[in-house]
């Protein structure tokens, strides 16, 4: 409804308005102003985040149960060094602290379950302290960073540290203690440089050499399918990713099956479950549009079969995910939805 | 947000895309029935109630007014007259405070005693009058939509004619939490409303017509069907999934008859016509009886009041006179807002007069003052997902906070129905749908 200015009309006079409050005294409580809506959803950023950091419990406890406490403590370092890196950043730039929103853990405890079982605690620390201060605070703090940080962080380890980042320990031997660790390749290496193609439910189960927490893929697509019925990821992502990677290995698996490796293998080796999952569906790196979503995923499918089945890397996922995310400002723009009532005409 | 359509019987039940559900908080007074408060001893007739011209008051301080009789109006087509709704003596002419924000011309008027209405000619029958006189009636007699945009009916019941109107939707859906003024009408008035959906199908000279009424209403929607049936209208009540904003006219259309209304356009660019249960029932009133608009149902709930009811409140009634005839506010109530929670403006003074767009006063305990603050957009999509209009809230946000408000223009900001439901959503509380009203106003300056 349009209001008429009478704030120049002079008969707005006080003895009128004392008339009528005498006629219908005002409760002289103090009433609260604000612009509607005035009721909310349930929702909050720190929900969201700290249920990350929930559905990333199983495939914690899967890297504490096959490479022993020393896991645990690699999470427990990663996660206080990107603490207190946001922590020392907040108060540099004089804001209030963002800790409790959840983020920061999310990015010390996923850069945990992409290292090495075996990679020096001081290392993982560093990551952390990357991923948080380049990959995150340098753009403004949550929100407003391009790349996802924790696979930021990884990267920078990975060209830091070529050979203790390629270095894998098998499952089992450490556990609770640290005992010498048996060296071996992981089964996308294994098959990259051998040929040799590992059983597909040793993979499920993640009783395998790899990352931490990227052996297991039971122990991620619980806490994925979690994160999806919460509605805090989007599961266009990893169906996009995932898809492409089963259709584009498959046919290249059924072209010369001595050649590539079939497309379940693809699907359960490597970080892709928990690169799917967690990392490509990270908000604030992934497209907002339903569209974009998809390209996204199908996108990071994509980079990643070129980088297993043609790259110098057996594994592809961070760089799949990282050079979409540069793609997402992209993707936005051109996926923007049409106005109700305009996409017909 | 778009989860899959609930099954009511064996059939789905029919609705727009995208959206939200609010927790609707109806149970306060969805079964507690209409009541006639008393009359106040004063009211306070804004001139302007309504999308278009305010009008000039035709009564001076000292003169004697009757229930009914027009105290203000304006020659313009695309306005409203108003009405006295007591019978008493005016007082003054004045300028005040107005529910919808800031102030505004209204004639004050003290009652001396009980009704004497000042009636409108009557027609016979409605179902031989000439339209043009039935129009007019609707006009002298001040209707506007009730729904809460208070658009004046006269002008919706007459199409230009090139626009072909096939199709009429009665609007029962009542989206907005809280609200229960529509879904009583349905239940204790039905004949009285579907008489007003008759009169105005046939002042459109339509033919087929649909009501609609979400699932959270059963009662309604049984006796909306019952009614029909007992006096033999062949029109089919719709159940819609209940959703917000489904009372809004461009999802109601979609919902009903699976139409997309143009962006920028009117219902009647896809030849149709919604009117609220509630207009439905005024237009009965001024058709039948002879009655101008001067009250209205109204929704008095929320966890602030004391005894929340349904009542039947005449335009012009301060506030505080149906917080008293409820029992009065909680001492902890904090705030007071007019209409629902989603739409409602916040008051901050109680002595405001009820309008005929007041569907609601909902006093609450809680203020938003209690919610986390805002945190930067993490780029969630939840306003997207929840955008009924198909627009990318949280960009139109922030285009218009950096200012650029073409780009938020080529984006559609116009296009908003500012419903809400992306402030609803977001995790981070920014305020989006306030960001975007900025942004529209700024453009509108602009262009």
């Amino acid at each position: 409804m349009t209001e008429k200015d009478n704030r120049k009309d002079p008969s707005c006079n006080d003895r009128e308005e004392a008339e009528r409050k005498e006629a219908s005294p005002p409760d002289p409580r103090l009433l609260i102003i604000s612009s509607s809506p005035h009721q909310f959803g349930p929702g909050s950023v720190p929900k969201i985040m700290w249920s990350v950091v929930g559905a990333l419990v199983p495939a914690a406890g899967m890297a504490v149960f096959y490479f022993g406490l020393r896991a645990l403590w690699m999470i427990f370092v990663c996660i206080l060094a990107a603490v207190a890196t946001e922590t020392l950043i907040n108060r540099l730039r004089g804001v209030s602290l963002s800790i409790p929103d959840g983020s920061a853990v999310i990015t010390g405890l996923l850069l945990a379950l992409t290292l090495p079982p075996s990679f020096t605690f001081s290392g993982g620390a560093l990551g952390a302290v990357f991923a948080i201060a380049i990959g995150k605070q340098v753009f403004g703090g949550l929100g407003y960073n391009i790349f996802n940080p924790a696979l930021l962080g990884r990267a920078f380890l990975q060209a830091s540290f070529p050979v203790q980042m390629t270095t894998w320990t098998l499952p089992n031997t450490a556990r609770f203690g640290e005992t010498d660790a048996v060296t071996a390749a992981t089964p996308l290496g294994q098959f990259k440089f051998e040929l040799l193609l590992t059983d597909h439910l040793d993979l499920l189960l993640g009783n395998v050499g790899g990352s931490l927490g990227e052996t297991s893929a039971v122990a991620i697509i619980i806490g994925g399918l979690y994160l999806l019925l919460r509605k805090y990821a989007d599961w266009r992502i990893p169906a996009g990713f995932l898809s492409t990677v089963f259709v584009l290995g498959g046919l290249f698996w059924l072209v010369s099956p001595n050649q590539y490796p079939d497309p379940v293998f693809h699907l359960l080796s490597g970080g892709l479950m928990l690169g799917a999952f967690f990392m490509a569906t990270d908000m604030v790196t992934s497209p907002i549009t339903p569209r974009g979503s998809w390209i996204f995923g199908v996108g990071a499918g994509l980079i990643l079969i070129i980088i297993r089945l043609y790259g110098g890397l057996p594994e592809g996922v961070m760089y799949a995910i990282l050079l979409m995310n540069a793609f997402t400002p992209l993707i936005n723009r051109y996926t923007a939805p049409r106005p109700f009532g305009e996409e017909a005409a | 947000m778009d989860p899959m359509p609930k099954i009511v019987g064996a059939v789905k039940t029919r609705t727009f895309k995208k959206g939200v559900h609010p927790t609707d908080y109806k149970a306060f007074t969805n079964a507690e029935k209409i009541e006639y408060p008393p009359l106040p001893d004063n009211v306070f007739i804004p001139l302007q109630q309504h999308i278009g011209e305010p009008g000039r008051p035709l009564v001076s301080p000292g003169d004697e007014v009757k229930t009914g009789q027009c105290v203000g109006r304006s020659d313009k087509y695309v306005s409203s007259p108003v009405h006295a709704s007591v019978t008493g003596k005016v007082k003054a002419i004045t300028t005040l405070p107005h529910p919808v924000g800031a102030r505004a011309q209204m004639v004050h008027i003290q009652r001396t005693g009980e009704d004497e209405w000042d009636l409108l000619p009557v027609p016979e029958d409605w179902r031989t009058e000439p339209l043009e006189n039935l129009r007019e009636l609707v006009q002298e007699a001040g209707i506007v939509g009730l729904g809460g945009a208070a658009f004046p009916t006269h002008v919706k019941l007459s199409p230009p004619a090139d626009k072909a109107i096939d199709a009429f939707i009665l609007n029962g859906c009542e989206c907005e939490p809280y609200l229960t003024a529509d879904h009583r009408a349905m239940v204790e008035l039905a004949e009285k409303i579907l008489t007003g959906m008759g009169i105005l199908m046939r002042v459109l000279g339509v033919e087929k017509g649909y009501i609609g009424i979400e699932t959270n209403k059963p009662d309604a929607i049984e006796a909306m069907r019952a009614c029909c049936t007992r006096i033999g209208l062949d029109v089919p009540v719709i159940p819609l999934q209940t959703k917000y904003p489904q009372g809004a006219e461009k999802m109601l259309i979609q919902a009903v008859l699976d139409r997309k209304v143009p962006a920028g356009g009117l219902p009647m660019d896809v030849g149709v016509i919604v009117n609220n249960v509630g207009t439905a029932l005024a237009v009965t009133e001024a058709v039948t009886e002879g009655k101008s608009l001067v009250q209205r149902i109204v929704t008095v709930t929320g966890n602030g009041i004391n005894t929340p009811k349904n009542v039947m409140a005449r335009i012009g009634s301060p506030f505080s006179h149906l917080v008293d005839c409820c029992d009065g506010l909680k001492e902890e109530t904090s705030q007071v807002f007019m209409g629902g929670p989603m739409m409602g403006i916040a008051q901050f003074d109680l002595a405001v007069p009820v309008i005929k767009a007041t569907s609601g006063i909902i006093c609450t305990t809680d203020s938003i003052s209690e919610k986390g603050k805002t945190l930067p957009c993490i780029r969630c999509g939840s306003c997207i997902s929840a955008c009924s209009m198909n627009l990318l809230p949280t960009r139109l946000a922030r285009l218009t906070e950096m200012k650029q408000l073409e780009a938020a223009g080529e984006l559609g900001i116009d296009h908003c129905i500012e419903c809400g439901s992306c402030a609803f959503v977001c995790p981070s509380q920014i305020p989006l749908v306030q960001w975007i009203r900025v942004g529209k106003y700024r453009l509108s300056q602009l262009n």
